[in-house]
């Protein structure tokens, strides 16, 4: 048995210790939101975040992540939008989709990382991501459509917090 | 691509028969449509609502969408068409996809009213017939407005999901006229007439956000390989290293000592392309590690033993240049092509090579069936379902009535899920485990190797020209394997009469010239070939550009100006060129050692052209294209937004296609592994691309595949224009570009 954290919740997977990470989220987990493309890390179709840290899941055995926090497309937004899937949507980005999941965590965690990247920062981080569609303009404009709602966001975020009294939480 | 093709008859779309059906209970009334046989009718129990359209009494409408979804926007496309003619309210459409065994009701008229959803044909086919079905559930609503409210019909308007009657000033909605409608008789009858004219459209030509991209962003949306079932079972499939070929001996002993590995099978692929061992197991991994812990030694005497592709391509181009050998004829029009050849001043031969291509959709080809008394269901991402059908049946030995295929979405089709031979494999596997569902995945190596490939095909076009370099005669031969010959003989000697289409497509001209043949040479040397997106125009159309490129500078002309001069009966296609000209700024001053090359294409009834800016390395040959332009004229967008990113994700395609994508053959083995080997383009290698969608207003051409087609041959007339030499081999490799040059 392997015990990790998945999109918060605590699971103990008996499998084999080698088996990918990616089958184990498909197949064991039952969420399919995570995407086999290519098996050997090639097109980060299976991207899922290992503490905080994008990842290839095909390519991750199942032994290396006991006691890990893995985050999934599915655990990507806590029941709102996160501002990277409302742009997908906004500029229409996902043609056939099945490479999208794994787009958006690599975009996920380059936000993270970096909030306001450059058009060569956004290439550069999403270059390991194949899209046999040819939705790759559509996916920069998207990571830079996202990265501006989060900084009106964190800015308005800030403003309301000056506005308002101190307060305590418990 | 398995029993039709768009030249031979069309069974129209008549909407001869209706049913309209009240639900009970359900609160909602469906209404069918479609040409139903009086046996039809009467097993059709009056409480199974089969339906274009259904309205429920909270005043959504729910309208089938009969087209898969690979991407390409048909899923709402479709409704759409629907909509407008049902004058719907778009905010309350909801969408159904439709059941795989109704295909008179919902097939395609472009494709024999079949399920399938290939050849750009979806738009082409559904335009005319869905705008009769929403005509046709307007009338039904209309009608139960005129038994409320005791008025003629005729006095009666839509607004959208409204029945209004101006003279009283009442309304009501269609969510309020299902609680009571009932079923008109006679039916009212819809036919062309009925339909809007297109300065009236509220929803054709506007942009609607496609229907399913919100589960494309958070993993919800299912594809064939998402599929999960209770009880279970995964397979591998070890496939010959040799199309044809068969295990000679299986030593499994270490593959079934793998923990959670339950049986170990041959299993048999369609059309005689080879029998593999499928291992059925617990999970997938188990099934996986068992397939490499097998020992197989497999026959030798297949055919593509052989088979070296970069050999192939030579003896296919000495076949094209062998005169004695006629082929098929596809064309002839004007006077004899051959004898205004051999009369002309002057000749151009033009020789063109293009090398196998694997479609390699992200989503491997994969497939999930249960075969239990008599009959199997089959999962899967497909292109047809009525292919998937009869595939599945013939390989089990059922009737196509027993099989059942349930549709997902498709991680990428690109022609290669049109045939079934991966539902087909699955079921097959299925049947050894009796009435547990078996998913069966393939790997990529898997999915490259057996792939069904574009053709290795050569073309040679002789063009006659008089002392002013006039065409006086135009030949155009192409070889190639053939699609058709393999999945259905009998459709292909019989009807096709020994043409292929897919293999051959895209010959014909829009140019003018006096006497034109083309011709087709069938290869038969045991590799599988299949439709690959924009199937021949991929080749074709390079070696037409590429040969009316030659003539142009042959004469001194320029480029866009001669292609004009050649097209005085094509109107559409002036406007597409002109304008693409226009965006790309031809003439004007680029940077040094960058140079413009144009080309046109009538793909998929379209028109459109590419402008390619390309520079080149000569001393590695390295070709780097720095922008590329399109416009195209779909005649109708039904969503505009989308036809650009139709056009702008083929000509990505097409990109690839025209630079890189090559599958190598030898003695009969493929090459190339997996995406180290077989290189998509990333988002690094993509160059500024500008589309313009330009609808004339005519009839709808198919928007999946046009853009593929005119990227190549851009990139070639761009070199042309560079170096004054003409590159003619598909990919256009740099150690090629290089030989070409030096």
């Amino acid at each position: 048995m392997t015990a990790f954290t998945i999109n918060g919740k605590s699971v103990d997977v008996a499998a084999d210790p080698d088996t990918p990470l990616l089958w184990v989220i498909r197949e064991h987990l039952k969420m399919t939101g995570t995407k086999f493309g290519c098996g050997i890390a090639q097109c980060g179709a299976c991207t899922v975040h290992i503490d905080g840290q994008p990842a290839r899941s095909c390519s991750t055995q199942l032994q290396a992540v006991a006691g890990k926090n893995i985050t999934t497309i599915e655990g990507l937004s806590n029941g709102h939008l996160h501002p990277l899937q409302a742009a997908w949507i906004a500029e229409q980005v996902p043609q056939c989709g099945y490479c999208q999941s794994g787009q958006l965590m690599t975009a996920a965690a380059l936000l993270a990382k970096n909030p306001k990247p450059t058009r060569d920062q956004i290439v550069a981080a999403m270059d390991g991501n194949i899209c046999r569609c040819g939705t790759y303009s559509h996916i920069i404009k998207a990571v830079q459509r996202a990265s501006r709602s989060m900084e009106k966001q964190a800015s308005a975020g800030a403003k309301r917090a000056e506005a308002a009294p101190a307060t305590t939480t418990r | 691509m398995t029993t039709q093709t768009k030249i031979e008859k069309i069974e129209t779309a008549v909407v001869s028969r209706r049913m309209f059906l009240v639900g009970t209970g359900a609160a909602s009334i469906g209404v069918a449509f479609g040409p139903l046989t009086k046996r039809a009718l009467a097993a059709m129990s009056p409480y199974q609502a089969t339906a274009w359209v259904t309205i429920g009494t909270d005043n959504s409408i729910t309208i089938v969408s009969p087209a898969s979804e690979m991407g390409q926007g048909s899923m709402t496309s479709v409704p759409v068409l629907i909509a407008e003619e049902l004058d719907a309210d778009w905010r309350r459409v909801r969408f159904a996809s439709a059941p795989d065994n109704q295909p008179k009701v919902y097939g395609n008229p472009v494709w024999g009213n079949t399920m399938t959803t290939y050849g750009s044909g979806t738009i082409r086919g559904y335009y005319e017939k869905a705008r009769i079905a929403g005509a046709q559930a307007r009338k039904v609503l209309l009608w139960n407005a005129s038994q409320a409210w005791k008025v003629p019909v005729g006095e009666l308007t839509t607004e959208p999901n409204m029945v209004v009657h101006k003279a009283s000033g009442r309304k009501i909605s269609y969510g309020e006229l299902a609680k009571t409608a009932k079923v008109p008789d006679p039916l009212p009858e819809a036919t062309k007439d009925d339909l809007k004219p297109a300065a009236q459209f509220r929803l054709i030509g506007k942009d609607h956000g496609r229907a399913e991209v919100p589960t494309k962003v958070n993993g919800k949306a299912k594809f064939g390989i998402d599929t999960q079932m209770p009880n279970m079972l995964y397979a591998s499939v070890l496939l010959p290293p040799v199309q044809g070929e068969k295990p000679a001996s299986i030593d499994d002993a270490a593959a079934k000592a793998i923990k959670g590995v339950m049986k170990i099978v041959p299993v048999e692929r369609a059309w005689g392309t080879g029998t593999g061992i499928a291992i059925i197991g617990e999970t997938p991994w188990a099934t996986m590690k068992a397939k490499k812990a097998l020992k197989v030694t497999w026959t030798t005497d297949a055919k593509a033993r052989s088979y070296d592709s970069a050999k192939v391509a030579k003896d296919n181009l000495a076949l094209a240049a062998d005169m004695s050998n006629a082929g098929v004829s596809l064309k002839k029009e004007g006077g004899d092509a051959a004898a205004a050849i051999a009369g002309a001043a002057k000749t151009i031969t033009v020789e063109v090579t293009s090398d196998h291509l694997s479609h390699v959709p992200m989503e491997p080809l994969n497939a999930t069936a249960i075969v239990k008394d008599g009959k199997c269901d089959v999962w899967a991402s497909n292109q047809s379902p009525t292919s998937l059908k009869g595939i599945c049946a013939k390989m089990l030995g059922m009737k196509p009535e027993d099989v059942t295929i349930h549709s997902t979405f498709l991680g990428g089709g690109f022609g290669r899920r049109s045939e079934g031979d991966d539902a087909a494999l699955a079921a097959l596997i299925a049947k050894e485990v009796p009435g547990r569902p078996v998913k069966m995945i393939w790997i990529r190596e898997d999915d490259i190797a057996n792939d069904l490939f574009r053709p290795l095909s050569a073309q040679r076009i002789d063009v006659g020209l008089d002392a002013q370099n006039n065409i006086v005669g135009w030949r155009h031969r192409i070889v190639a394997e053939s699609i058709f010959a393999r999945n259905n003989p009998f459709f292909f000697n019989n009807i096709l009469k020994g043409k292929d289409l897919v293999a051959t497509v895209g010959n014909e001209l829009k140019y003018e010239v006096p006497a034109f043949e083309s011709q087709y040479i069938r290869t038969d040397r045991g590799v599988a070939v299949g439709a690959w997106r924009g199937i021949a125009e991929g080749y074709t159309k390079l070696a037409i550009e590429s040969a009316i490129e030659q003539i142009a500078r042959t004469k001194g002309q320029d480029s866009v100006a001669y292609r004009i001069s050649l097209l005085r009966e094509q109107p559409r296609a002036v406007k597409v060129i002109e304008a693409t000209a226009k965006m790309a700024k031809w003439g004007s001053k680029l940077p040094e050692g960058h140079a413009l090359g144009i080309a046109y294409s009538d793909s998929n009834e379209c028109h459109s052209a590419v402008v390619a800016e390309c520079s080149v390395d000569r001393a590695s040959g390295q070709i780097k294209v720095h922008h590329m332009w399109a416009v195209v004229d779909p005649g109708v967008a039904v969503q505009p937004r989308n036809a650009a990113v139709q056009m702008e994700g083929a000509m990505i395609f097409g990109l690839g296609a025209a630079l890189r994508d090559q599958i190598n053959i030898e003695k009969g083995e493929v090459q190339e592994s997996n995406f180290h080997e077989y290189k998509p383009l990333r988002m690094s290698e993509i160059p500024p691309i500008d589309v313009k969608v330009m609808p004339s207003g005519d009839k709808p051409g198919g928007m999946g595949e046009p853009g593929v087609s005119p990227v190549a041959p851009a990139i070639s007339n761009a070199i042309a224009a560079l170096t004054g030499k003409y590159l003619r081999q598909l990919p256009m490799l740099p150690e090629r570009v290089k030989a070409a040059l030096a």
